[in-house]
């Protein structure tokens, strides 16, 4: 395997985990949020200056910079999830942009817009591998939980979950610290990958990128955002020939995928041997003339 | 008879309209205690300040003693009180059965600890808590739908789930805000039979809101009348149907003769 084809691989590991927290504030509890982007420069900023200036072991770097971002994201769920849907995007999107401009800012600490160089070089294909099946069972886990229910029926209908005992309120700031945390965990792969931080990594475009995968792998499917994670990151590489108008085919692909699935590619629906079977035999077989519910 | 729900003079406006004034109620244990009134009485709002969607202005409701203004929805539910809705609030794109299952989540106790590595009592919770959704379900009658989408079920079989979901929190007091609403006389009849077998099997108080004048009478032992949230009957099926007042309300005063 070149060195090219193994960073793409880790690239797609490290984006897996960012987009399975995203999947599970968007896609589970529908809360949409533009400042993911602004947790994964946390993990990514704290991990690395714990590797730095601390020089503690690689796990506890990424466990101090998971918890950094998921802190954050409770005294920001806290003071903001009490607002309606919209507001709530906007303060997000403000705090995404206030982090990048805060680590901008602390010139000291962070060596500001000019970046920060010289992180150790740390996440390899094993770490990111092991990370990525963590961050899926814990996902998978997690949702397949009273947690995970309590959210999907937040989702589904707030005031008949609050009739049935649900706190919505502390279940919504658990889904916004449960992504905040993976956010974080992703940065904190992502900082010791590259060897090197600056803010406007971690801009608008990163959060947004991040939802736009929720919505593509489909709303409320784990196996949906993987998969989409992977087309989404690897699209961009195979048009690398065509690199003046590679952003533009990136756009046309996910307006088709839009439009012709409006659900997206998994939407509310995981992947599963019997599924996987149907699909198959559907593929399959020649297409009925008359559609078979009709015939029964 | 003890009573599990006392109202005392309650009161709530939205601006300036007086939506209740001075409401008092007191259903017994065990009761089916019927609400009814033309639209925009002030039926439903009553229902939204017991289960603290709203607070009232001034005035108190207990729980067999606890009062609950100022809890939280989710609070009130925890105390025991399951709920309806006139239109129809079920987790549409979850499973039947997941709806249920949801409602019986107060019993699901385990952290975030063994939700995650599934250690500990997490598989025997999981399972006991599965079993006593599908027994639900089962005795609604609608097991054999329990893998279906909930917002792909027909229109009655929703309502029956919302009471399966509401039964779920084994509560004390049932709230059912229009069960009969959209349902023709044969439905209505048959959803007679089925609120008596389950306050039979449940043993639970009921208080219901209905316009189906011939389902209230079958099934509630006391009435109260509220016109522009005021109560103007109270009493047994008997009484207020023979009531002035009532038959005003409903049907306009009689025009005098000049």
């Amino acid at each position: 395997m070149s060195s090219y084809e193994l960073g793409i691989f880790i690239l797609v590991g490290i984006n897996i985990i960012a987009v399975l927290g995203v999947s599970i504030l968007t896609g589970f509890t529908r809360i949409f949020s533009f400042g993911n982007a602004g947790f994964m420069a946390i993990g990514a900023y704290v991990s690395a200056i714990l590797s730095m200036r601390g020089h503690v072991p690689f796990v506890l770097a990424i466990a101090g910079g998971a918890l950094a971002a998921g802190l954050i994201g409770w005294l920001l769920g806290k003071l903001t999830l009490g607002l309606n849907g919209d507001y709530f995007l906007i303060a997000t999107l403000g705090f995404g942009e206030c982090v990048r401009v805060l680590f901008e800012y602390l010139d000291s600490v962070t060596g500001g817009a000019r970046g920060m160089p010289g992180i150790p070089a740390k996440t390899t294909l094993l770490v990111v591998g092991l990370s990525v099946v963590l961050a899926i069972l814990g996902a998978w886990n997690f949702l397949h939980s009273k947690y995970g229910r309590n959210l999907m029926a937040i989702r589904e209908q707030g005031m008949a979950a609050e009739a049935v005992g649900i706190d919505t309120a502390r279940y919504k700031t658990l889904a916004f610290v449960v992504s905040a945390v993976y956010a974080g965990w992703s940065g904190a792969l992502f900082a010791h990958y590259l060897t090197f931080l600056a803010p406007n990594m971690f801009n608008l475009d990163k959060s947004a990128e991040l939802t736009i995968t929720v919505v593509i792998g489909g709303l409320g499917s784990i196996a949906g955002s993987v998969i989409a994670t992977i087309i989404l990151t690897v699209l961009p590489e195979l048009l690398r020939a065509a690199s003046t108008y590679r952003m533009l085919f990136y756009g046309v692909a996910v307006v088709l995928i839009i439009t012709v699935r409006p659900a997206g590619l998994m939407g509310y629906r995981e992947l599963s041997f019997g599924w996987l079977r149907r699909w198959i035999q559907r593929w399959r077989a020649p297409k009925p003339t008359v559609e078979p519910e009709l015939k029964s | 008879m003890t009573a599990i729900l006392q109202i005392n003079d309650l009161n709530k406006a939205f601006g300036g309209v007086k939506a209740i004034q001075n409401f008092s109620l007191e259903v017994a244990e065990c009761q089916i205690y019927g609400l009814i009134g033309p639209n925009g009485a002030g039926k439903t709002t009553i229902f939204n300040t017991i289960t603290g969607i709203y607070q009232p202005n001034s005035g108190s409701i207990r729980l067999a003693g606890t009062e609950l203004i100022g809890k939280k929805p989710f609070q009130v539910a925890g105390l025991g009180i399951g709920r309806t809705f006139q239109n129809i609030r079920l987790f549409t794109q979850l499973s039947v059965a997941e709806n249920v299952f949801i409602a019986c989540q107060k019993d699901a106790r385990y952290g975030l600890f063994g939700a995650l590595t599934r250690l500990g009592s997490f598989n025997r919770l999981e399972r006991e808590l599965r079993e006593k959704a599908l027994n639900l379900l089962d005795f609604m009658g609608l097991s054999s739908f329990a893998d279906a989408r909930a917002g792909s079920l027909p229109y009655g079989h929703q309502r029956k789930l919302e009471i399966a979901r509401a039964l779920a929190l084994d509560p004390r007091l049932l709230l059912l805000d229009e069960p009969a609403a959209g349902m023709n006389a044969d439905e209505a009849a048959e959803l007679v039979e089925f609120i008596l077998r389950l306050h039979e099997q449940f043993k639970m108080s009921i208080l219901m809101i209905e316009h189906h004048m011939d389902v209230v009478m079958k099934l509630c032992q006391a009435i109260t009348v509220l016109n522009f949230g005021q109560t103007i009957s109270q009493g047994s099926p008997a009484q207020v149907s023979s009531d002035p007042c009532v038959i005003e309300a409903y049907l306009g005063r009689e025009e005098q003769p000049c």
